[in-house]
């Protein structure tokens, strides 16, 4: 079982709307991988898909090794527990202090006694760079990075082997976002993490993927390492990567 | 899938401590209480040379039974841990926040108390601001008559007003029918039968119709209006639109008040007719009296200042509903639970103020004789 996640000859469709024609990627364990493409090509559609909440067209997606068409209900469960997805802007429960959105998934899943997952919250809390005094706030008491470190604290609460970030270091400034990326790439290094991200960002594309794939055209036009991806000649990538800014900072680096 | 498992061997001054199996957060649970209250008065060894899977919990685990024993000033240490989980135990000491501070989450009772005083007396502080910048706005569009929405009022008359016509006539009729009924019941006694005629038609004009209305009105008005508009506050399109010079009350105050103020009268005439007509229908089902005979009747008892009463009282219900509704709309914080909660509340004070206000309202007509 090499590949954490398969994506094969997936083909996606909004009534007659084509959004994806023959999507093909393999994700390894232990990598950064990062789709990209322009807004409107699919990147959160496709990770929806691998997160089961839409269902494509046709096409295949095998996770650890299984294809989530024919999973039973227990096997969808089981895999469920072992990723962990971060939303684009949280997804905080409202209802729940920090403490307790942090604690939900340890509180239903595990028979843990309360002081130990009082501790295990005081611990994701200070891994994720948060002061542990947010604990009995409620998140809309907090700011927009805050509110995401606090979310990846709630997605690594039951220690994920999967990570699945939508846009992570969107809404953070720059020093957070560095912050951000080596607090992933730990991760990665420590826990054996396999980790997809959506991302714009080209530091964290620059720092810490290994791998990634283009999205445009309805299909991935190029994926590889950034060395690789920097020998397409598609528009897209051409136009991504090729501008003078980007030049400038990746010679810099 | 293994568990964590542990033995302790005790030796002469050192106890022996020796982990195998998986030890991640699920898998842990078993052992993690009796671990932790582990009291151990030597010093300890904790071998991790057979702990096959370790995760983050589980090395905190590990971390605190070592941080329990020194902190009984005896010698603790973790041996044979391999390279990658000796790094995740590092990182997991990094992390670990001495004795983390307490925060006091529980309110004593007085506290309580005071705070839901503090909380009404500030609701009506609220309120009563809401009110004057409410007639702030409507005089300065008295002054400059293009702010006033045309277009989302007559909305609002449509959505709040007549589409709410089925559900009035039907409660209304229902009313109508159960009122001539149980009257008959209790007339029959004294063969004044007749007299149905007069405690339907005014107990109808003067205080069920425009009660029937109002309440009806603030269960679908209130809480739509709440919910409208507290929708638009948690999606920053309130704050958006001030921002653009675009005052909030012309477009979503002025114009609801206005609509229902328009409305609730015309509602109420029309909760009036088809009450009325239930009372008809149950009379002559009940005793056998003839529409034309109830018609006449009702020229000679039903003077017309029951049906003023009734329609005059419109206008204020209108007010009152349209202000609470709208007021809990705006007060609707950054998230979603406080949509709910200002919802109910809008929905409950809007029918309370309403009965309070017709209660007044009777009080005072009483006295003044009419």
């Amino acid at each position: 079982m090499k590949s954490v996640v398969k994506v094969e000859n997936l083909v996606t469709k909004f009534g007659s709307k084509v959004i994806h024609n023959g999507v093909n990627l393999e994700i390894e364990r232990g990598e950064i991988y990062a789709i990209l493409g322009e807004s409107g090509a699919g990147k959160s559609v496709l990770l929806k898909e691998i997160i089961m909440l839409l269902k494509p067209a046709s096409g295949d997606i095998y996770i650890f090794g299984k294809n989530i068409k024919n999973l039973t209900a227990k096997d969808e469960q089981r895999i469920k527990k072992e990723w962990g997805v971060l939303f684009q802007f949280g997804a905080l429960f409202t209802s729940l202090s920090i403490a307790n959105n942090i604690a939900f998934l340890l509180k239903e899943y595990t028979k843990l006694s309360k002081k130990m997952i009082d501790y295990i919250i005081d611990e994701k809390l200070e891994m994720v760079g948060l002061d542990a005094s947010v604990k009995y706030l409620y998140p809309h008491e907090l700011s927009g990075g805050m509110i995401k470190r606090a979310a990846l604290a709630r997605t690594l609460a039951l220690d994920p082997k999967l990570l699945f970030l939508d846009e992570p270091t969107s809404g953070l400034d720059p020093v957070g976002a560095r912050g951000f990326d080596e607090l992933i790439s730990n991760l990665r290094d420590i826990l054996d993490l396999t980790i997809v991200m959506i991302t714009h960002d080209l530091d964290t594309i620059h720092n810490i993927v290994d791998e990634m794939s283009i999205l445009a055209d309805k299909k991935v036009v190029a994926s590889g390492t950034l060395d690789e991806i920097l020998k397409s000649n598609h528009p897209f990538v051409q136009k991504f990567f090729k501008n003078e800014y980007v030049n400038t900072r990746l010679r810099n680096v | 899938m293994g568990f964590a498992k542990y033995e302790l061997i005790d030796k002469n001054d050192t106890s022996y401590l020796k982990c195998y199996g998986i030890w991640r957060v699920g898998t842990i649970d078993k052992i993690e209480k009796k671990l932790l209250k582990l009291k151990n008065s030597k010093n300890l060894t904790i071998d991790a040379k057979d702990i096959k899977d370790l995760d983050s919990s589980g090395a905190l685990l590990l971390f605190l039974l070592q941080k329990n024993v020194q902190d009984r000033g005896k010698k603790a240490e973790i041996i044979n841990l391999s390279p990658k989980h000796k790094r995740l135990l590092e990182i997991v000491k990094n992390n670990f926040i001495q004795n983390g501070k307490d925060f006091k989450t529980k309110r004593s009772f007085l506290e309580a108390v005071g705070k839901s005083v503090i909380d009404v007396i500030n609701y009506l502080i609220d309120f009563v601001g809401f009110i004057g910048e409410l007639f702030v706005y409507t005089l300065s569009m008295f002054k400059n008559p293009k702010n006033f929405r045309f277009k989302e009022t007559v909305y609002f008359i449509q959505s709040a007003g007549i589409s709410a016509l089925p559900i009035i006539g039907m409660t209304s009729f229902l009313v109508g029918v159960v009122i001539a009924y149980q009257t008959i019941v209790q007339l029959n006694k004294f063969g004044a039968d007749i007299f149905v005629v007069d405690a339907s038609a005014i107990s109808i004009t003067r205080e069920l119709g425009p009660m029937i209305t109002a309440i009806v009105v603030a269960g679908r008005s209130a809480s739509s209006f709440t919910a409208e508009i507290g929708a638009m506050k948690l999606t920053e399109e309130i704050d958006a639109m001030k921002t653009m010079g675009f005052m909030p009350f012309f477009f979503l105050v002025i114009p609801r008040v206005t609509a229902l103020i328009i409305s609730l009268p015309i509602l109420i005439f029309f909760s009036d007719m088809v009450g009325i007509f239930g009372s008809m229908v149950a009379t002559r089902a009940q005793i056998g009296l003839s529409f034309e005979i109830f018609i006449n009747r009702l020229y000679e008892v039903l003077a017309l200042k029951h049906y003023i009463i009734g329609i005059a009282k419109g206008p204020f219900f209108a007010i009152i509903i349209a202000l609470i509704g709208v007021f809990h709309g705006l007060r609707v914080s950054q998230d979603t639970e406080s949509i709910g909660k200002e919802t109910t509340q809008s929905v409950v004070n809007a029918i309370f103020f309403v009965i309070v206000c017709d209660a007044l309202f009777s009080i005072i007509f009483t006295e003044l004789g009419i």
